[in-house]
């Protein structure tokens, strides 16, 4: 990826043998020391846990370390496999994580659509600067503000069922509706800001294209589905492969905060699990394993969809 | 002639359809995310009471600012506010201190490590040791329960960066560093003098990503931050807004406990509604300036260079 889409063209200054390597970095050596200090802090607390992920194959003990830890091979592993959690964790955090896409995917692209294609430009300011704005609420706000219109006692939608002559529904507490809270609540929080990057890439569609198809009698629908939705083919792709990687790292932060022992059946995602399994329970090996398990599903995920829209496309990001 | 202006009118007549239906979508959509937002507010201003009772929807009933009152009086929402802005400033500046230079070379194409380091911090886009070996590691630099732990883990957003070099190469022509070269100007002082003078821009970008980043997370703090009085605004409003509502659906109380319960009960949620507003209020007020700016970020982001 790094060599594809970053660096474009020759560097300025001719390469040619080994020792020239030492005279060019002579030139530049305090650009260096510009990159050194996030080098260091990204080696201790990334590179270096990359490395300590061998906890999952050791017995953990604080006080012998990462490295004196007793070695146990895959018994992290298999004892999450035995369980009865993995294939629940799996399923919850797999459908959430696709429904989370399916819904949000469609939306973000037809709604920078719609706004491109707006008439009045004064008032798509007004649309944007609003559908935008819940992006930068936090996340406990957002499930604070949620909980609070859910409420079976105050909330707003109870008010509104029981006027209308339903009965009170503690949405919290009922599996099957959960999920559908997750997910279209993330739909509108993100809806406006997921648009942004399909209506930047849409001010580069020429506007000759929409000329010479209204020259041929097209109507504003026909020119939005056959002009716009096609430029917009690459970008989709490049976000559906981004996501597709981390279909399985479903965020921790909302779910958390929307978890209760009532709801657990199907709130409970691998990330969830594994932090009450490590920071809770203190089984670190344990957790990490759970963890690392996640992460190599993912990049699986990743190369596997990278691979496949490579081959029917030329739209693969690296 | 005739024929043309048929087909004109029946072209506009499909438009006009057309027009008229996204005006209705986008105007649900408009109303779909801030009628949430206004009820909020209304709600905070309102007589609790009556908002439980459902009687507010358009307008404030009972206007009081009792909400508002009980929030400022909570010593713990205070301190997590204060805290948080701590954090925030702290996390921010680190955030700027490391990525600005990093990014600027990078973004040189003469810098003969370019690619190496690049790929460097590409690579931890992809792969990560995971919330456990990360933690390990961090309580064992002794970070653990200290703000630190919130800031020097992160504080090179590889996305960011990508913005910001992004941003270098397109604004700093390699003419203006080969110039100042022959006057004898080194990296460094081309660095202070000239570039950081002209990336106010990205500044603004990066300072806003990352400042938005610091208020919001809870989950390091979460993780890492043990002692109550440390903790930033968003662990004790999940206390009282996530937490509290929570407990209402388990557990058998006593009498006493219960009426005990009661008062507490309306006396949070009457807090509820302020505190969000509290809580959003550096990131509503800056909102309305920095939204184009935010944009940008998204747009520099998107065409990588």
């Amino acid at each position: 990826m790094a060599q594809t889409s970053f660096e474009k063209g020759p560097s300025p200054v001719p390469y040619h043998r080994e020792k020239d390597f030492l005279e060019r970095m002579r030139g530049n050596w305090d650009l260096l020391l510009f990159c050194l200090p996030g080098m260091i802090f990204t080696i201790i607390y990334h590179y270096i846990p990359i490395y300590g992920v061998q906890i999952a194959f050791r017995n953990y003990k604080p006080k012998k370390g990462i490295w004196g830890s007793d070695w146990v091979g895959l018994k992290n592993f298999t004892r999450f496999f035995h369980s009865a959690d993995w294939f629940v964790l799996v399923r919850n955090t797999l459908v959430l994580s696709l429904y989370s896409l399916a819904a949000g995917f469609p939306v973000a692209v037809i709604l920078a659509l719609m706004l491109n294609s707006f008439r009045f430009k004064k008032y798509r300011k007004v649309i944007q600067a609003v559908t935008y704005a819940p992006n930068f609420i936090s996340t406990i706000v957002m499930c604070g503000m949620l909980l609070l219109f859910l409420s079976p006692r105050v909330g707003v939608v109870n008010n509104l069922i029981r006027a209308f002559g339903g009965n009170t529904i503690n949405f919290m507490a009922e599996i099957s509706m959960w999920r559908h809270i997750y997910v279209w609540s993330g739909v509108w929080q993100g809806m406006g800001w997921s648009s942004v990057i399909y209506f930047a890439a849409l001010a580069g569609v020429s506007p000759e294209y929409h000329e010479a198809a209204i020259v041929d009698g097209a109507t504003k629908f026909q020119r939005v589905l056959h002009i716009d939705l096609p430029f917009l083919a690459p970008t989709m792709t490049m976000l559906l492969i981004m996501n597709m990687g981390s279909i399985l790292s479903v965020g921790f932060e909302k779910a958390y905060a929307l978890q209760n022992d009532l709801n657990l059946p199907v709130s409970d995602i691998i990330a969830t699990y594994t932090y009450r399994y490590g920071i809770i329970k203190s089984d670190i090996s344990y957790s990490s394993a759970v963890g690392l398990m996640n992460s190599v599903v993912n990049s699986i995920l990743l190369i596997t969809v990278n691979y496949i829209t490579g081959k029917l496309s030329d739209n693969a990001l690296f | 002639m005739e024929h043309t202006r048929r087909r004109h009118m029946r072209r506009a007549r499909g438009d006009v359809i057309y027009d008229t239906i996204i005006f209705i979508i986008l105007t649900f959509l408009f109303l779909l995310v801030a009628y949430p937002l206004y009820f909020v507010i209304i709600s905070s201003i309102s007589d609790p009471i009556e908002v439980a009772a459902g009687k507010v929807t358009i307008a404030p009933v009972g206007f009081t600012m009792d909400g508002y009152k009980e929030v400022f009086k909570s010593k713990t929402v205070m301190r997590g506010f204060l805290n948080s802005l701590i954090i925030t400033v702290l996390g921010t500046s680190i955030n700027l201190l490391v990525t600005i230079p990093t990014s600027y070379a990078l973004s040189r194409p003469d810098f003969t490590l370019k690619r190496f380091i690049t790929l460097f911090y590409i690579i931890t886009m992809f792969v990560g040791g995971g919330m456990m070996p990360t933690y390990v590691i961090v309580k064992n630099t002794h970070l653990l329960d200290t703000w630190w732990a919130l800031v020097l883990p992160g504080c090179l957003g590889v996305y960011n960066m990508i913005v910001a070099r992004t941003f270098f190469k397109t604004n700093i022509p390699i003419e203006l560093m080969e110039a100042a070269k022959l006057d004898g100007c080194g990296n460094t002082k081309f660095f202070l003098y000239v570039v950081l003078p002209l990336s106010g821009a990205i500044t603004a970008i990066l300072c806003l990503y990352y400042g938005v980043g610091h208020w919001n997370s809870y989950f390091s703090a979460l993780i890492y931050i043990t002692s109550r009085e440390k903790w930033p605004l968003q662990l004790e409003l999940r206390n009282i807004l996530v937490l509290n509502s929570m407990a209402q659906t388990n557990r058998v109380m006593t009498e006493a406990e219960l009426l005990e319960k009661k008062r507490l009960d309306a006396l949070t949620e009457m807090m509820k509604y302020s505190l969000i507003i509290i809580s959003s209020i550096p990131v509503l007020i800056i909102y309305p300036f920095v939204q184009k700016h935010f944009v940008k970020g998204v747009m520099i982001g998107s065409v990588k260079g």
